[in-house]
């Protein structure tokens, strides 16, 4: 009798002291998006589980929520449910409308050692510029790219250029693109010289020309734009005439989601992509394919592009600490070069690419560091106050230009005094 | 005992009553409140006509308008009209039938998001399977999607695919009801098939075609799932359809306050529809 009275007691006080260690499980809630197809879930899901191993104490549900936009959608509406997500992956450019929301906290307020802060510090500075904000950091980067061109060598040989050599400024592009475009007797063209595409993210192909003819879009504070530029004009025409007057790229649209199928169609001998793309790209072509630098106007330019970890205001001390600890060992160089190699996205710092890992896959595979070369010639991404709707109207003026419905000049200014309209409130 | 009654009804009632209004009359007017307090994810202290001047401002806004009038205008007739040919020709005695109600009924059963997954690839401009067709015919191809002239005509091509096979399905079913009578009747007096449509099947399907068209109405305005995949409204606006404007507000924009105003003006139309739908078209109906 006492003996099963004693089995009970020791029983209770084991179950007893495992529900309080089940209840210790700090519980995080991240949400992130996809954005170029292919099986990231997975990488995500194995990286997570990695990271559970290691730290038995947290708990991390990590949850794929379609594009960019939609990854910010459910974020904040978790966040408005009460239910809310302790950080989350989002678009690097959103943070300027996060911050308005009051939704997010700088890394500053939740770092507390020297090695911390010293860690905020330790990615490229191009990677950052969409991040930081007044001197604070609100968004650490994970998931980023560039654009970058992927060309057919063997289109390339059968046209009579060199393989080894893409084109690296604009009339390169127009003359290989001619060389490259194919069309029958009938007038119909079954291979283009090069295909930047028009939808999903237009503004985000014009910032790489902008930047290749010498300017920014916004400023800084994300209070001012610049779409009536001449130089932006002068980009904007060149877009279109690669379609209208070269003939090298179709008129018209080119969609974001099945370019890549093009290309591996071998429908067009460049297009110009995430580097996001790259593993997928790597292992269904048939074909020779190299990666370059986007080609040269003024200078070599691409905007950054991707997501960022941001943490969100509404979470207690211990939840960011966790969450913290999260985003340190997601970005660590060990898992960036992991995800770079699984993905095509860059590693985010210059650790990562000393990693043996990576530093054989670069070695194995020189395409993989074209998008981190590129980065000494990066700019920010659009982003500003509003971004969305300021990102509408640059995205409506490209479209209507491609399309021949306006002048480039009447759109971008058009689209510039909107943007101004919208901005003004936050000089 | 006829105050039990009553109250015994105002019992039964309640549920429904409780949930219509948490759902349905107060997201109304906390709609309608926002509109006109609001400004982006705030609330003011002042009603303010602002949002609706905005809106009236807004060239985008009318664009839109337009676009969702015209899908409406010819997405409803025409997969109304189709689904009846589909539901007469199916109810017709011939080998295969039921192969071909399927067939017919198929792309009902597929999510919209997979079909206009699937239809994102027939219309892609060089691999697409369009324009594959076109090209044997030694036809240049066409940027369905790409290009603002065809990329309405081709969603709403897409939707027609989708809801007509649903239609059918209803049509299908009143047909089955029709007495066999009717038509020997009309045989005996050597009435031509197109009079029997005419004067006997139209008419006894008419409690059929309305509802149907309710349905299709609605669908009309209440269907943008496609858009996320295939054009995001685009290119420049010429497939923004009126609810994708306002998730684009919201939620892309974080503007709740004017995606309200468009919320009023969504439910005024729906209204308006609803009130010609009811009042006028009901007369005409007969139920047997």
């Amino acid at each position: 009798m006492t003996v099963s009275l004693k089995k009970i007691l020791t029983l209770s006080a084991i179950g007893l002291s495992l529900s309080a260690f089940a209840q210790a499980k700090t519980e995080l809630t991240m949400y992130y998006p996809v954005s170029v197809g292919g099986a990231l879930t997975k990488v995500v899901d194995s990286m997570v589980a990695d990271f559970e191993k290691q730290n038995p104490d947290v708990d991390v549900n990590a949850i794929y929520a379609g594009n960019y936009n939609d990854a910010r959608v459910k974020a904040l509406a978790a966040l408005n449910s009460g239910k809310p997500a302790q950080l989350s992956v989002m678009f690097s450019i959103d943070v300027h409308e996060l911050m308005d929301l009051d939704a997010i906290v700088p890394f500053d307020e939740v770092v507390s050692t020297e090695a911390d802060r010293t860690w905020l510090k330790s990615f490229y500075p191009a990677l950052m510029e969409n991040g930081v904000v007044k001197g604070k950091t609100y968004g650490i980067p994970f998931q980023r790219s560039t654009i970058v061109m992927y060309y057919n060598k063997d289109l390339f040989r059968a046209a009579g250029l060199d393989p080894q050599k893409a084109p690296s400024s604009w009339d390169e592009l127009v003359n290989m693109g001619k060389k490259l475009t194919k069309t029958d007797s009938n007038g119909h063209t079954n291979q283009w010289g090069v295909m930047i595409p028009s939808t999903g993210y237009p503004y985000w192909m014009f910032g790489a020309m902008t930047k290749q003819k010498g300017m920014k879009l916004m400023n800084q504070e994300g209070n001012k734009t610049y779409f009536d530029d001449q130089n932006a004009i002068a980009a904007l025409n060149f877009w279109k005439d690669l379609g209208q007057t070269h003939q090298i790229m179709p008129k018209g649209m080119i969609e974001w989601g099945t370019l890549r199928q093009n290309f591996l169609e071998q429908k067009t001998a460049m297009m110009w992509h995430s580097t996001g793309n790259l593993t997928a790209v790597k292992n269904n072509a048939k074909f020779d394919f190299g990666v370059a630098m986007l080609p040269a106007e003024k200078e070599f330019g691409s905007p950054t592009g991707g997501g960022n970890f941001y943490l969100f205001k509404n979470s207690t001390a211990e939840e960011k600490q966790a969450a913290l600890k999260l985003v340190k060992f997601m970005t660590s160089p060990k898992q960036a070069a992991k995800w770079s190699i699984e993905t095509g996205y860059m590693g985010v710092s210059q650790a990562s690419y000393k990693t043996p890992e990576l530093a054989d896959y670069v070695q194995t595979f020189p395409p993989a560091a074209v998008a981190r070369d590129q980065l000494k010639f990066a700019t920010a991404e659009l982003s500003t106050h509003q971004s969305g709707r300021v990102r509408k109207l640059l995205d409506d003026a490209i479209q209507a230009v491609l399309n021949d419905q306006e002048t480039a000049e009447g759109a971008l200014t058009k689209a510039q005094k909107q943007a101004d309209r919208i901005l003004s409130r936050y000089r | 005992m006829i105050k039990s009654h009553k109250t015994q009804a105002w019992l039964l009632l309640t549920p429904a009553l409780i949930l219509l209004f948490t759902f349905t009359y107060l997201p109304i007017a906390t709609t309608f409140v926002r509109s006109l307090f609001g400004y982006g994810v705030q609330m003011g202290s002042q009603a303010s006509s602002e949002n609706y001047v905005r809106l009236i401002e807004d060239e985008v806004f009318w664009q839109v308008l337009k676009n969702s009038l015209w899908y409406a205008l010819v997405t409803v007739p025409v997969s109304i009209v189709l689904a009846l040919s589909m539901a007469m020709w199916v109810n017709s005695k011939l080998a295969g039938k039921s192969v071909l109600r399927l067939s017919f009924f198929t792309p009902t059963i597929l999510p919209m998001i997979s079909v206009a997954n699937i239809w994102l690839l027939f219309y892609s401009p060089e691999i697409g399977l369009f324009n594959n067709v076109l090209e044997q015919f030694g036809l240049s191809g066409i940027n369905w999607l790409g290009n603002p002239d065809t990329a309405l005509p081709s969603l709403m091509a897409m939707t027609i695919w989708k809801e007509a096979g649903f239609f059918m399905i209803f049509y299908l079913a009143a047909l089955q009801t029709l007495s066999p009578d009717l038509y020997n009747a009309a045989k005996t007096e050597n009435a031509s098939p197109l009079y029997m449509f005419r004067r006997i099947t139209f008419p006894l399907l008419m409690p059929t075609t309305l509802f149907v068209f309710v349905n299709a109405l609605l669908n009309s305005f209440k269907l943008v799932d496609h858009l996320f995949i295939l054009t995001k409204g685009g290119p420049n606006n010429a497939t923004n359809l009126l609810l994708y404007y306002i998730y684009e507000n919201a939620f892309s924009f974080f503007d709740t306050a004017y995606a309200s105003s468009l919320t009023v003006i969504l439910l005024g139309l729906l209204i308006l529809m609803a009130l010609i739908q009811f009042g006028i078209i009901e007369r005409r109906v007969h139920y047997h």
